[in-house]
């Protein structure tokens, strides 16, 4: 029996790499990461994961790039950014001396480019695992989104994980308003992801009824926050059905620790946090203590032992060694 | 030449007193923390709609006047304009505010003693008084030319007459002062108090005129400005503007850690609402590579 004073055992990992505990910040919400350790210590998240660095430095969209909307926000960055080689000179070394794990996210408009970022990047220092962000417009394919079409992320990423070390884990990063996830899912499988994550922002709009004008720049925006969160346990559930054995970042509109379980129950072995953190520079923290504590009530001496639970089947009890088997760990 | 950094603070801050100043509401706030690491130009940014808010972006504020009651206080000035303003402007004593502070990069002040003409529009000109505060204690000359729409929304009329040299006011509507803007008043103030330098604060068209102004005079001009965001401490990315840096070079700098005070002629005001095409890393451009003495565009 678990006695108050013990702790739960909240260690995770993306693949075969091991977080401390599973709560990261998500890609393109923690800018450079100087901004928020200046409120905490880094070292103390499961790890950090990047913007999604691009190779040539990019200015992004036009303001206004954000639009507040009921219970999330509407952005359209456009990956502001540094590119790599100032990423590389810069970001990540301060990342590495903070004692951050970084999982660094990428993004291209090409199967070449991200093969060319993923070149760039086998050498760094610290790179505890890519993200290839999937969500860019393939400029082979008249702009079609990568995520949308299984057969180019199988491409992306098979490119990637053969470019990169064998033994940095490549997560791929999906968006979920496409016509079958888990297609799409296992196509990045069966090109060499060796862990998915999702949810990436659905695209979304929204129109200034004074100005009579979309409110972004851009016109549409991708919509974050706590709105998408069911979104984000149906993807999770399908996927984690689907693909038992592979381990998955969730993300999509966490602001609390139940939050965080939710996606874990899902299937989720990893809960990034982003639009949370825009609210609260301290998000992730708190969350992974709420986290803890509500594991510590369930009883739970380990994090691992909740992966995907509320996939077993009705009737059976919360934790039965079969459930431990089928989780992702 | 970076200012040297001020560490914000998250704080759970106590309203003390609330009051209308005319068309704006006033919000004091203890925050301790925030206070005593404040210098004018600062700002700081309120968390709205209470515990389980549905409204999730963060509202960034000027801070008015800091005093040193029950341990440090704030005092935020603001105009009812959406649903987060709204709420705030519903609070009352003894409520507890999510405050993070002291953000962005304050006011320059100059070494030596020197004239300052000190431009305010609408409630912007509410960061001015701590700058006054500072540059008076440095033996500075302080002019101010404060103006707005009509009468009810010049803010600090009063405390500018008491402080400053001269005080210029002007209104759109003639409901108070000259009719006209400030940039119609503004050359003969720095011509009268022989300025040597110009700060100002309010909208972007404003600020775009004052800059205009202070060119011609060939002084140098700090702007405080206003733009959209989420969160205040630069990780939302959402509050960018053109900004010409020491190297020449365009970038989209947050307004949040890079401002929210620029020198005037370093910001490209006409392209605000762009990505300039020579701008570092706009679509379709060159691009730059960022090399040993490039600054980086984060």
């Amino acid at each position: 029996m678990l006695t108050p004073e013990m702790s739960v055992d909240m260690r995770t990992y993306l693949a075969h790499v091991e977080l401390a505990n599973p709560i990261t910040t998500a890609a393109g919400c923690a800018a450079s990461g100087a901004e928020l350790s200046q409120f905490f210590d880094l070292a103390r998240l499961g790890a950090v994961v990047t913007r999604s660095i691009t190779m040539a430095p990019r200015a992004g969209r036009p303001t206004p790039r954000m639009a507040e909307t009921p219970s999330g926000m509407l952005n359209a960055v456009g990956l502001q950014g540094p590119g790599v080689e100032v990423f590389l000179e810069r970001e990540l070394p301060r990342l590495v001396e903070r004692g951050a794990r970084a999982v660094v996210s990428i993004a291209g408009g090409s199967v070449a480019e991200y093969t060319a970022l993923a070149r760039r990047l086998a050498d760094a220092p610290g790179v505890a695992a890519i993200e290839v962000n999937l969500s860019c417009p393939n400029v082979e394919d008249l702009g079609r989104v990568f995520a949308r079409d299984p057969a180019a992320s199988a491409e992306v990423l098979a490119s990637v994980r053969a470019t990169m070390r064998y033994d940095v884990p490549v997560v791929a990063k999906l968006a979920p308003d496409v016509a079958d996830i888990v297609a799409v899912a296992r196509a990045c499988v069966d090109g060499g992801a060796d862990a998915l994550a999702m949810i990436n922002s659905p695209l979304g709009m929204s129109i200034d009824v004074d100005t009579m004008r979309p409110s972004l720049a851009a016109g549409t925006g991708g919509l974050s926050g706590p709105a998408i969160r069911p979104l984000a346990v149906r993807c999770l559930w399908q996927v984690h059905a689907a693909l038992p054995g592979v381990p998955i970042v969730g993300m999509g509109g966490v602001l609390t620790g139940r939050d965080a379980l939710e996606l874990i129950l899902a299937g989720a072995c990893v809960v990034s946090v982003g639009t949370a953190l825009f609210h609260d520079p301290y998000a992730c923290l708190r969350i992974l203590r709420e986290l803890e504590e509500l594991l510590k009530e369930r009883g739970f001496e380990r994090l691992a032992d909740a992966v995907g639970l509320a996939h077993r089947p009705p009737g059976a009890g919360p934790r039965h060694r079969i459930d431990l088997e089928e989780s992702s760990l | 030449m970076e200012e040297t950094a001020v560490t914000p603070v998250q704080v759970t801050g106590t309203v003390l007193t609330t009051r209308r100043v005319d068309a704006y509401h006033a919000l004091t706030v203890v925050a301790p923390g925030i206070a005593e690491r404040f210098r004018p130009g600062h700002f700081v940014s309120v968390a709205v709609g209470g515990p389980h808010t549905s409204t999730l972006t963060r509202r960034a504020f000027s801070v008015h006047d800091v005093k040193p009651d029950y341990g440090g206080t704030v005092e935020l000035v603001f105009a009812v304009r959406g649903p987060g303003t709204s709420w705030l402007a519903e609070r009352k004593a003894r409520d507890t505010l999510d405050l993070v502070g002291p953000l962005g990069r304050p006011f320059p002040v100059p070494r030596d003693p020197c004239a300052c003409v000190l431009v305010g529009g609408e409630y912007g000109s509410a960061s001015l008084f701590a700058l006054a505060d500072t540059l008076q204690q440095r033996g500075c000359r302080v002019d101010f030319v404060l103006g707005a729409a009509s009468a009810d929304r010049v803010f600090g009329a009063l405390r500018a007459r008491r402080m400053g040299e001269t005080t210029t006011l002007t209104t759109e509507d003639g409901s108070l002062g000259l009719r006209g803007r400030v940039t119609d008043a503004l050359p003969s103030v720095i011509a009268d108090a022989r300025a040597d330098v110009v700060y100002a604060c309010g909208p972007m068209p404003m600020l775009r005129g004052v800059t205009a102004v202070a060119v011609e005079f060939d002084i140098p001009v700090q702007v405080c400005v206003e733009e959209s965001m989420a969160c205040g401490y630069g990780v939302c990315m959402t509050c960018v503007l053109p900004v010409i840096g020491d190297d020449g070079v365009t970038r989209m700098v947050r307004s949040c850690v890079e401002g929210p005070v620029f020198r005037g002629e370093r910001v490209r005001f006409e392209d605000i609402g762009t990505i300039p095409f020579d701008a570092l890393g706009a679509p379709g451009g060159r691009a730059q590579e960022g090399g040993a003495h490039t600054r980086n565009v984060s």
